[in-house]
């Protein structure tokens, strides 16, 4: 269950992270450090999800599966 | 800094290094491990992070701008699957002793000699350019410190490096291939890395740090300055063209490199202690890269402000800078971070190399030299060892030269990206194979020769154009005029830079090829069993683990000597120890065995596989032994029992929780028929009691009667009487035993009819009237004119009626009693309420008086009276008519009863008059 909620992440940061979303941040027409806030944003986000997940109650405790 | 005494610098960092490591070795042979951690696993994943990223990182962010996080953003995202794939590749690599990714393929695909040869050289020609890299950018980081102070005109770095790399090949040599068990993992190496990591993590953010606040007052006033010129603002903010393609392609070239890079596979997989440290290490390394990241823009960007004729190389802005600004200690610590990212991922590097180039294509071909005779001769233990080390030595001297000869041409991230795209031609085989049983050898040996042959073409092959050795007009005008053979426009596709385009193609063309020839051709038996056992690598329990079954042909004596001529007589010994150890034998007694049993065979097959590689191991082995692949039957069989333990143990958690809740339920029960077990001995004491103390006064009055017959005729009729009224009261008790029998039973007889509660009334105080008067008791009774349907068992509402009446008479004060009846209509319902001005009955007895046996305390005596079912049975009644009955709060002065009784409506034009009572009262 923890893997697949992992591939969940996998799955919306991959989203978050690549074009169209990105392009968002071409259509400013002042040059501003939104897209490199939101860039670390994410990625900071992703990370914290992650820890979340894997340090959680059940870590280590549950036996590998796959899928 | 002088150039002495930076070289003094370096080698006293490196002789800091080799001590750590001699430290951690040193533990280790205590039994204790400093690498048994998953903070220090996670660190020392940061291999990773090469020279590349300390100086070429903020190289291409002063070019590209946000372009240098793709290469950080993508192993982040993978790393997320690390506790699914990574830990799948630890159990796979530990169960066969794998220590390399060239013997992972080779395994998994039918132990092909071939397959493993060939990922080697793609590995060897792919990571050289990268290591050499690491070489450079220790050179310039030499050349630029030296340059400001003055003295570079004496030295050259040249000379500097070439010492440089001598010393990493002893360190690699003294902590990576001290003995030729690969399996053995290197703690001093992963320590002395995990340290790096720090070095180099805190070198870069303390540069970023005093550049960014020493020099512009702070980030956002550094940020504030750049967004002032618009050809620094534009480069982050996705506006150039093609810079979504580029940002794909670069996220999934270092999404695959994190996993496939040969240093990559040393630290996660080989060097892994602990399964259970790569929870950590799949967001604690991720950490890592973002707080490394966080000073590379800026750092970009300073170096754009403060360097704007743009005459420094943007490679070197992390030294540059800082000696700028005048602080020549902080250019000092950059550099030594710089050194310490460069060395870790050179010795790692270096050692993952030496061992694929040592196991899987110098052994296999030795092995096979007809006067390397297998059976006999001399032990080959020194020769493996000095073949190891001349690969450690021959990895880094061709590093060195390639950094001598093309090197210095291109900036670090162009190199690098050409060696990530190498090493990510393994994706398709590896990834397949560890997921896709039907995937096989020939479709891994095909994606791999197109995804390479286009790799060296498109990169390699313009490489050596553009350095000369080859006519320009191929990359002008394509091979021989056909403009769609050009390399760097592959099929009239350019991309928006040469390895975008390459990593289209290969990549492409590799995962096609693996899957046309895995589907087109047939596996044979061992391929698919490999293949069975790496898919379902995670399901297979530890004990089970067929790899190969050997037929029993060789004695124990003859595989002792076998390993010996790999391992040396000593580590053969230990190693037999440790196998006897296990299997609860005494050496002696396991040497004079006639046949080796296959388990010994096996566990021989796995010792020399860590130090020759699985291949060689196999070749050898098969020179004592006859090889008797297992069935696949049997591979089936065994998954299936694996399997259907694991359903077992499913459903006996099921069961067992299940009986659990039945055995709970069961002690509840038990308590509650225990309760009434109580409360029923209670009862027939009391019933016993009750039904004695008429019959005992009916007893004495009749002897007297019987043995006195001269008594007065008034006596006589006086005596009399009581007997009859005490015979009445035996009565009534049996009969209410008999109604709550029958109400319990579900015995009862209803017989319903329409009625009016007015004859009801007048019934009940009619027939209770003597009592009332003699115990000189008031009623008072308040009822409405309005008729009162209701439809019922006429004789039982009557007792419901007479219980409570002659309850509150028995409550009522002996002189001044008095009792209230009223009834009140409402809407569907009516409510009976009869009120004394006894003693009243507490709150928290008023639920319980109607349970069964539950008596009254009378005022007087205190004793109870009664059989304690007058109300249970009026309870049941009523439930039974569709009423309630209870008692009315604020009973404190004197008790309120009350029921209530649905008021009876003609049902308009019953269509089935049989099921009318249904439909009025579903609870029947």
């Amino acid at each position: 269950m923890r893997f697949q909620r992992l591939i969940g992440l996998f799955l919306t940061g991959a989203f978050l992270l690549n074009y169209p979303i990105l392009s968002i941040f071409s259509q400013d027409l002042q040059p501003s450090i939104a897209p490199i806030l939101y860039l670390f944003g994410v990625w900071a986000g992703l990370i914290g999800v992650a820890a979340l997940l894997l340090e959680g109650q059940n870590s280590g405790g549950e036996p590998p599966r796959e899928g | 800094m002088s150039y002495l005494g930076l070289l003094l610098t370096s080698f006293s960092y490196l002789a800091l290094l080799f001590g750590i490591a001699y430290r951690a070795d040193l533990y280790k042979a205590r039994g204790r491990s400093w690498i048994n951690n998953a903070n220090v696993y996670s660190l020392s994943l940061a291999v990773y992070c090469t020279a590349w990223t300390f100086y070429g990182s903020v190289g291409l962010a002063a070019k590209g701008g946000v372009m240098f996080l793709p290469i950080y953003l993508g192993p982040t995202l993978l790393a997320l699957l690390w506790s699914g794939v990574l830990r799948k590749m630890i159990r796979i690599a530990k169960r066969y002793a794998i220590t390399s990714l060239a013997d992972f393929l080779s395994v998994r695909y039918g132990n092909s000699t071939f397959l493993g040869g060939w990922v080697t050289v793609i590995a060897f020609v792919g990571i050289i350019p990268y290591i050499s890299l690491q070489i450079k950018a220790i050179g310039f980081g030499f050349d630029l410190i030296a340059q400001s102070s003055g003295n570079s005109a004496d030295t050259s770095s040249d000379s500097t490096t070439f010492f440089i790399t001598l010393a990493l090949v002893a360190f690699t040599i003294l902590f990576g291939v001290r003995h030729l068990d690969a399996t053995e993992r290197h703690e001093g190496m992963v320590a002395a890395i995990a340290f790096e990591s720090i070095v180099k993590l805190l070198a870069f953010v303390v540069c970023g740090v005093v550049v960014v606040y020493g020099g512009f007052g702070g980030l956002g006033a550094l940020f504030k300055e750049a967004v002032q010129k618009p050809e620094l603002a534009q480069s982050w903010s996705f506006t150039s063209p093609g810079v979504y393609e580029d940002w794909f392609f670069l996220n999934l070239l270092a999404m695959l490199a994190i996993l496939l890079l040969p240093r990559q596979f040393q630290v996660a997989v080989v060097e892994n202690v602990n399964e259970d440290h790569v929870n950590r290490a799949s967001w604690l390394f991720p950490l890592y890269l973002l707080v490394i990241n966080l000073f590379v823009l800026p750092l970009a960007l300073a170096g754009r402000l403060l360097f704007p004729e743009g005459n420094v190389d943007a490679d070197t802005f992390v030294l540059t800078l800082p000696l700028l600004l005048g602080n020549d200690l902080l250019a000092w610590f950059v550099f030594i971070g710089g050194f310490s990212a460069a060395t870790g991922m050179i010795v790692v590097e270096t050692v993952a190399l030496s061992n694929m180039l040592c196991n899987s294509l110098i052994m296999p071909i030795l092995i096979r030299l007809p006067f390397v005779n297998l059976k006999e001769g001399r032990g080959l233990n020194s020769v493996l060892l000095f073949i190891r080390r001349g690969s450690v030595a021959l990895v880094l001297l061709a590093s060195y030269a390639y950094y001598q000869l093309v090197g210095s041409a291109y900036s670090l991230v162009s190199i690098g990206l050409i060696s990530f795209l190498a090493v990510a031609q393994f994706a398709p085989s590896i990834i397949g194979g560890l997921y896709w049983s039907q995937g096989n050898r020939n479709g891994a040996l095909m994606g791999l020769g197109l995804g390479f042959g286009i790799w060296l073409y498109t990169l390699l092959f313009t490489q050596a154009i553009q350095a000369g050795l080859f006519d320009m007009s191929w990359l002008t005008q394509g091979p021989g005029g056909l403009e769609w053979l050009k390399p760097t426009a592959l099929f009239g596709y350019s991309g928006t830079q040469p390895i975008v385009q390459a990593t289209f193609w290969s990549l492409t063309l590799n995962l096609l090829g693996y899957l046309l020839g895995s589907l087109l051709t047939n596996p044979t038996q061992l391929e698919r069993q490999q293949a069975k056992l790496f898919v379902d690598a995670l399901k297979l329990s530890e004990l089970n683990n067929p790899f190969r079954t050997w037929k029993a042909t060789a004695t124990p004596l003859q595989l002792k000597r076998l390993l010996e001529r790999i391992l040396g007589p000593e580590h053969t010994r230990q190693a037999l120890v440790r196998y006897t150890e296990m299997r609860g034998k005494s050496m002696p007694q396991f040497l004079d065995e006639e046949l080796a049993s296959g388990d010994l065979i096996q566990y021989t097959e796995k010792m020399l596989s860590g130090s020759i590689g699985s291949v060689s191991a196999r070749i050898m082995v098969s020179s004592v032994v006859q090889e008797e692949p297992i069935g696949m039957e049997e591979v089936m069989n065994l998954l299936d029992a694996t399997q259907q333990a694991i359903a077992y143990g499913h459903q006996l958690e099921t069961k067992s929780r299940e009986l659990e809740q039945v055995t709970e339920d069961l002690k509840n029960a038990n308590a509650r028929l225990q309760e009434l077990d109580g409360v029923k001995d209670e009862f027939i004491s009391t019933i016993t009691h009750e039904l004695r103390t008429p019959l005992t006064s009916i007893r004495a009055f009749s002897e007297i009667l019987h043995d006195t017959p001269d008594l007065p005729p008034e006596k006589q009729r006086e005596f009399l009487k009581i007997v009859i009224k005490e015979s009445e009261r035996l009565t009534r008790l049996i009969g209410q035993i008999l109604d709550f029998e029958k109400l319990e039973s579900g015995k009862m007889q209803w017989n319903l009819e329409i009625l009016d509660v007015h004859d009801i009334i007048k019934d009940a105080l009619a027939s209770i009237g003597q009592l009332l008067r003699d115990g000189n008791i008031s009623v008072e009774a308040r009822i409405p004119e309005q008729p009162l349907t209701v439809e019922g068992d006429r004789d039982r509402l009557l007792q419901v009626l007479l219980n409570l009446l002659s309850n509150a008479a028995k409550f009522c004060p002996t002189q001044a009693g008095r009792i209230e009846l009223s009834v009140s209509a409402h809407a569907e319902h009516f409510e009976v309420r009869v009120r004394d001005n006894g003693i009243g009955i507490p709150e928290q007895e008023r639920e319980k008086v109607f349970e069964k046996f539950r008596q009254l305390e009378s005022p007087q005596d205190g004793k109870p009276q009664g059989t304690g079912l007058g109300l249970s049975i009026s309870k049941t009644i009523v439930e039974h008519h569709g009423g309630q009955i209870g008692v009315a709060p604020g009973s404190e002065h004197g008790a309120i009863f009350f029921f209530t009784l649905p008021i009876y409506t003609e049902v308009p034009t019953p269509p089935f008059s049989e099921e009318k009572h249904d439909a009025k009262d579903p609870h029947r």
